[in-house]
């Protein structure tokens, strides 16, 4: 009965491989948007379709044996135990089918590796947990954030269709161009993945890893982190837009005039509560990961932020004493200088980012003004986005 | 002149109560040590792997933040690999080897008594790093830098556990080597050795290669991490994906450690329940031999998106598709032993039965994955996974499953409860390919792996996969009863259960004496 | 209690139980953990490390004494012996591989990252990665070990320590019992020697641990290269112990040649050493 099962199971492997009738069963590669995806695509089912026939074959003459030559049905066992010609048979043909599999899968690879002749460059940085793109030709900075409200991932509100799949920011590309990506990161290990493109990519701190890829059809296509990053390696999705070249154009330049209001939004001042609310915002989606809302950490792992909470790790306080992150035992409570240089320049050999490097001067401001004065803080003070544009200028 | 003589103690060596357990120089004692401890940290890791699923069985975060579920999956990981595989593999080569080669022990029976006894000093370290500030290691068994740079106590703790266990394996690996060179019993040549016993020389030959590398690798991890060195920190000239290069080097002969004992225990009972001898005895060796040279040839397949240049990624794909021939050659060596022979269909063949299915089915995931286009897609996927539970689980754990049914008698004197073992069988086999099929689909369709949350499109293979992980989950306890009571007691084994067995240990009692072949026994 | 008594010499030596393993696994467990302790900045760790310290040292003496005590007692018979070779040979392999890799460390850094990074000016602006380096963001000066200085000296004394222990060999098999103890006792002095002028040349460095890759990688190799000297050093000591206390035959001396063998392995690392790490910069 097993044997009958067994030997169905490929043809039912291969027929669920055929049929598109199962929506939210999906069986084979995503549809493919980039000529590479298409060949990685046929390649796989020609593969896939090697190892079937091959399986087919030897578990048929495998289970064929187990049922004719039982000792139940009184076959008495043949002793011989070697033939050479036979062995020497079945590895030269394994051999030649590798080799035949080697050919087109070669081509392919040296088309992915070839970066030669592209339009454009994106700078990708992967961060903990989030990517950075930068387009070099452009002047055009930003970062891309899970866009997905914390509630749809505590079961608290119901999940949108592009759960865990959507950002802020998307990477905004022209249809039709070989754009280049130069992938880097500032902390630890992450990769840039699209399934439909057909490009993963590791971003590597201190290292610049080269891909690209050409978008012929307009739409929006979604990815994911591919390499073990921390805590928020399943939450920092990437999504690329690509759009006709007229559109992108005009998206571009709108991206130029928003880096332009936002740097003259840092030249002002603004009252506390400004600050405050807008600060929430920030820390909600960039520091709450880690620090959580409710500004307690997780012991041992993520100090708390509240004042007269105390961080499990003892041995670490006195470490980031030691080396001047923590005065008098306080952090957020402390002078307002080392507060700022925690958040600007973040605490290497730790998860905690150099936040001033993804963040506006609005923004650092804000949420340090937001959490010297929540959850009980009482600081009193508040930062200005100027203050936080000097200190970018001294420290250079 | 030193005139002093020991008392040629060991007629007397049998011991009885906690000393005969804490002090043994015995090897079938030992054997007993490794594999209730193996069955332990088994049984151990597979509670993790249930929490995992239970989290997984929906989206959205239920019980566990993503950074215990790191913890979970990192530490299901090492304990599976260092805790499960490798001490049960050990304690069938304790057991097994000298009675196969008519030894009176191993070479070194001190020096094995060291080599387990370091396991439970790394398991107490690595499990109680449970408990320590921060929580276990979350960093992935792989340990990647500059992710693994970043954690607390329990990373050193797991560094340290990782230096002991690879201690206990290069003093073991020693130990079987010696004894398989240097103890057969006279009239057995290298050629006519059990091919298990070939298996395990040839493992313990990747084992003494590739454990002192690791050391090194987690070593630079520690100076790293507290000394301030910059092996893996671009800043100081270093380079995270060395470590993955040095990592890998132990990496991949680490997964043949895996699996070629299992090809040795799968290549006693095929002959064994086909009543037939094993086909192409020689080119067994050979293939055995061949795997181990080319794996150390093949590590960087497991970072073809590393951004390596062109050319090595081609040579690590060439030989990584190389090395399917001779494995593939073996499937083919033991259908041709099932071929026109007697079989029957006992616990023991039913699962070597479904270990070369189901194994192979492993080799060809194993192969799409090393065709590096179609690896850009699915490295680091939940294909990967499927990969390697085929191979780990239906290869190697269901070997060593396959293993225990076949020698319970021999060790026990008892037989084991066919009907329980052949539940056990379907059910684990069913329930595995419920868990772990799926996950071949969810790899393909873009679900990254070593993430507790994930989109929508992956909810209903996730929710099978779980069910289907429960009842495998819970088929292991079975599995657990069904040994306890055998060695407690069941039908008289005698000394040849096994028609078709033809190896020494089958000419001794079930179970052998306390010291067994104290004068080399007669091979033809 | 202990009687003489005519052991058979065909049966191969199986000892009787003992407590050993556990001691020496229990010892490793509190250096092990006693490190970690320390390494979160608790000085009650050291303690720990201590005394797992000392009872693995305890536990060296009471198992390599038991061996010793076998095997002068006649219990090792033509087979244990080619056992013990079998498994110092492998021994010795192990520690091969695990210097292999730090050496790949060394050749992957050199030969690859470096010159990666040297070519990543959009990251690394003013970086040119060449060898010696502290890498593009560790800003300091350092000159290399330079080779023909005290390295030198130390490849000469390292390659005559191999030539004394094998004259003292010779008059082991000779049955030259003056020979032998001069020749180890030169060995054990020359091997003293090159630890000293190391403890020197370290502390006239210009670069440490902390130097970026250079000074990883030197400390590294030339640090655990060091601790198997002094491990050697320790291993002649005590063979040299067994010599005035009259062990060893001219037929028979297993462990002068294990450790023989050992010390010869040292020396071939540190030539290694010498070329790669001193010489080719």
């Amino acid at each position: 009965m097993l044997c009958k099962i067994r030997s169905a199971l490929p043809i039912i492997i291969i027929s669920l491989f055929a049929t598109s009738a199962y929506a939210d069963y999906q069986f084979n590669l995503q549809t493919a948007a980039t000529p590479i995806a298409t060949e990685i695509y046929d390649l796989h089912n020609l593969i896939l379709l090697v190892c079937l026939i091959i399986f087919v074959i030897v578990f048929g003459v495998m289970f064929y044996s187990l049922y004719k030559h039982r000792k139940s049905v009184g076959h008495k066992a043949s002793q011989f135990s070697h033939n050479t010609k036979l062995e020497i048979v079945w590895t030269i043909i394994p051999f030649f089918i590798l080799v035949g599999m080697a050919f087109p899968t070669t081509q392919t690879i040296l088309r992915m590796k070839n970066v030669e002749g592209t339009d454009m460059s994106i700078k990708v940085t992967g961060r903990q947990w989030l990517w950075e793109y930068e387009y070099m030709d452009a002047g055009v900075k930003y970062v891309s954030n899970l866009a997905t409200p914390r509630d749809q991932i505590d079961n608290k509100a119901d999940k949108a269709e592009h759960y865990l799949l959507e950002v802020d920011n998307p990477m905004v590309v022209p249809t039709g161009k070989k754009v280049r990506l130069l992938l880097t990161a500032s902390d630890v290990i992450h990769s840039w993945w699209i399934p439909a493109f057909g490009v993963k990519q590791d971003a590597i701190p201190g290292f610049i890893n080269e891909a690209w890829f050409q978008v012929d059809k307009p739409g929006i296509y979604r990815g994911q982190c591919a390499e073990l990053c921390g805590v928020g390696h399943g939450f920092m999705p990437i999504v690329v837009e690509a759009k006709p070249q007229e559109e992108y154009d005009a998206w571009l330049k709108e991206q130029k005039v928003k880096l332009a209001a936002e740097a003259e939004a840092a030249t002002k001042d603004y009252s506390k509560d400004e600050l405050i609310k807008h600060g929430e915002g920030i820390f909600n989606a960039r520091c709450a990961a880690c620090h959580q809302a409710t500004g307690k950490g997780i012991p041992g792992v993520f100090p708390p932020l509240v004042e007269g909470e105390t961080f499990a790790n003892q041995d670490t306080v006195k470490r980031l004493t030691e080396r001047g992150f923590i005065k008098d035992g306080k952090i957020v409570m402390g002078p307002k200088d080392k507060h700022l240089d925690i958040v600007m320049h973040g605490i290497p050999g730790t998860a905690m980012q150099a936040l001033g490097e993804q963040m506006s001067d609005l923004d650092v401001a804000a949420v340090i003004t937001y959490e010297r004065n929540n959850w009980g803080n009482k600081a009193g003070d508040m930062v200005q986005p100027a203050e936080v544009a000097a200190l970018r200028k001294s420290k250079g | 002149m030193a005139t002093t003589t020991m008392h040629d103690a060991h007629h007397d060596a049998h011991p009885t109560g906690m000393m005969r357990w804490l002090t043994s120089t015995n090897h079938k004692d030992i054997g007993t040590l490794y594999l209730w401890f193996s069955f332990i940290m088994f049984l151990f890791a597979g509670g993790l792997a249930m929490l995992i699923r239970a989290e997984l069985f929906q989206p959205g975060l239920q019980f566990f933040q993503p950074n215990l579920f790191n913890q979970f999956t990192t530490m299901h990981g090492l304990i599976m690999i260092f805790g499960a595989i490798m001490p049960a593999f050990v304690g069938f080569a304790n057991w097994q080897v000298p009675l196969m080669i008519g030894a009176p022990d191993m070479a070194f029976p001190r020096l094995n008594n060291w080599s387990f006894w370091l396991l439970p000093a790394a398991a107490i370290l690595l499990l109680s790093s449970f408990v320590v500030p921060g929580g276990a290691a979350a960093g992935g068994w792989t340990m990647y830098p500059p992710l693994f740079i970043q954690g607390g106590t329990a990373y050193d703790m797991t560094i340290f556990a990782v230096h002991l266990m690879g201690l206990s394996s290069i003093m073991g690996s020693i130990n079987i080597i010696t004894t398989i060179l240097n103890m057969r019993t006279p009239g057995m040549p290298m050629m006519r050795m059990p091919i298990f016993v070939w298996t395990w020389l040839i493992t313990a030959f990747l084992l003494i290669s590739a454990m002192p590398v690791l050391a090194s690798a987690v070593t630079m991890l520690l100076t790293d991490r507290h000394f301030g060195t910059y092996f893996f920190n671009a800043a100081g000239g270093g380079d995270p994906v060395m470590f993955q290069h040095i990592f890998w080097f132990f990496g991949h002969p680490e997964v043949y450690i895996m699996i070629l004992p299992a090809f040795g225990i799968l290549s006693s009972i095929i002959p064994t329940f086909s009543r037939k001898p094993l086909f192409g005895y020689d080119s067994m060796v050979y293939a055995t031999a061949a795997i181990a040279v080319l794996s150390f040839s093949v590590w960087a397949h497991h970072m073809f998106t590393v951004g390596m240049p062109t050319a090595s990624q081609l040579f690590f794909m060439y030989a990584t598709m190389l090395i399917a021939i001779p494995t593939g050659v073996k499937v083919f060596n033991w259908t041709a032993t099932m071929w026109r022979g007697s079989i029957s269909f006992e616990t023991p063949m039913l699962f070597a039965i479904a270990v070369v299915c189901l194994f192979t089915i492993g080799g060809f995931s194993g192969l799409v994955l090393a065709i590096v286009p179609v690896d850009i897609q699915l490295q680091d996927t939940y294909y990967v996974v499927a990969h390697f539970h085929y191979v780990l689980f239906s290869g190697a754990a269901m070997s060593i499953m396959a293993g225990v049914y076949y020698w319970l008698p021999k060790w026990t004197g008892h037989m084991y409860d066919e009907t329980l073992g052949k539940w056990h069988f379907w059910l684990t086999t069913i329930a595995f390919n419920v868990t772990f099929f799926p996950m071949h689909f969810l790899g393909l369709a873009g679900m990254p792996r070593r993430i507790p949350d994930y989109a929508l499109q992956f909810a209903e293979f996730n929710m099978l996969q779980s069910i289907g992980s429960f009842v495998l989950g819970a088929s292991q306890l079975l599995f657990l009863y069904t040994v306890i009571k055998c060695v407690r007691g069941g039908a008289p084994a005698g000394d040849r259960p096994w028609e078709g067995a033809d190896s020494l240990e089958w000419t001794l009692s079930s179970p052998p004496p306390y010291h067994s072949f104290e004068t080399a026994p007669a091979f033809k | 209690m202990q009687t003489i008594e005519q052991t058979n010499t065909q049966r191969y030596y199986v000892p009787a139980p003992s407590w050993w393993p556990l001691v020496g696994s229990v010892a490793l467990l509190l250096l092990a953990s006693g490190f970690v302790i320390l390494l979160q900045n608790n000085a009650s760790g050291s303690y720990v490390m201590i005394a797992g310290a000392l009872i693995l040292i305890t536990m060296l003496f009471g198992w390599f004494g038991t061996v010793i005590r076998e095997s002068v007692g006649g219990l090792f018979n033509d087979q244990v012996d080619l056992s013990y070779r079998w498994g110092m040979g492998w021994f010795i392999f192990s520690e091969v591989m695990f210097f292999g890799a730090l050496f790949g460390a060394l050749f992957y850094a050199r030969v690859i990252t470096v010159p990666e990074l040297g070519n990543t000016s959009l990251l690394w602006p003013d970086y040119a990665g060449t060898w010696p380096t502290a890498g593009p963001g560790v800003k300091e000066t350092f000159a290399a070990m330079p080779a023909w200085g005290i390295p030198a000296i130390n490849t000469l004394i390292l390659l005559s320590s191999g030539a004394t222990v094998t004259w003292a060999h010779w008059g082991l098999k000779n049955d030259n019992r003056t020979q032998l103890k001069i020749g180890l006792i030169l060995t054990i002095l020359l091997g003293a020697i090159f630890i000293a002028l190391q403890i020197h040349e370290y502390s006239s460095a210009t670069f440490t641990f902390q130097t970026g890759i250079y000074g990883a990688t030197f400390y590294i190799l030339t640090g655990f290269h060091g601790a198997h000297v002094t491990l050697g050093a320790i291993m002649l000591t005590v063979i040299l112990g067994r010599v005035y206390a009259g062990h060893f035959t001219p037929e028979r001396h297993f462990a002068f040649e294990a450790v023989s063998w050992y010390w010869h392995f040292v020396d071939v690392v540190w030539l290694l050493l010498f070329v790669f790490v001193y010489w080719l910069i």
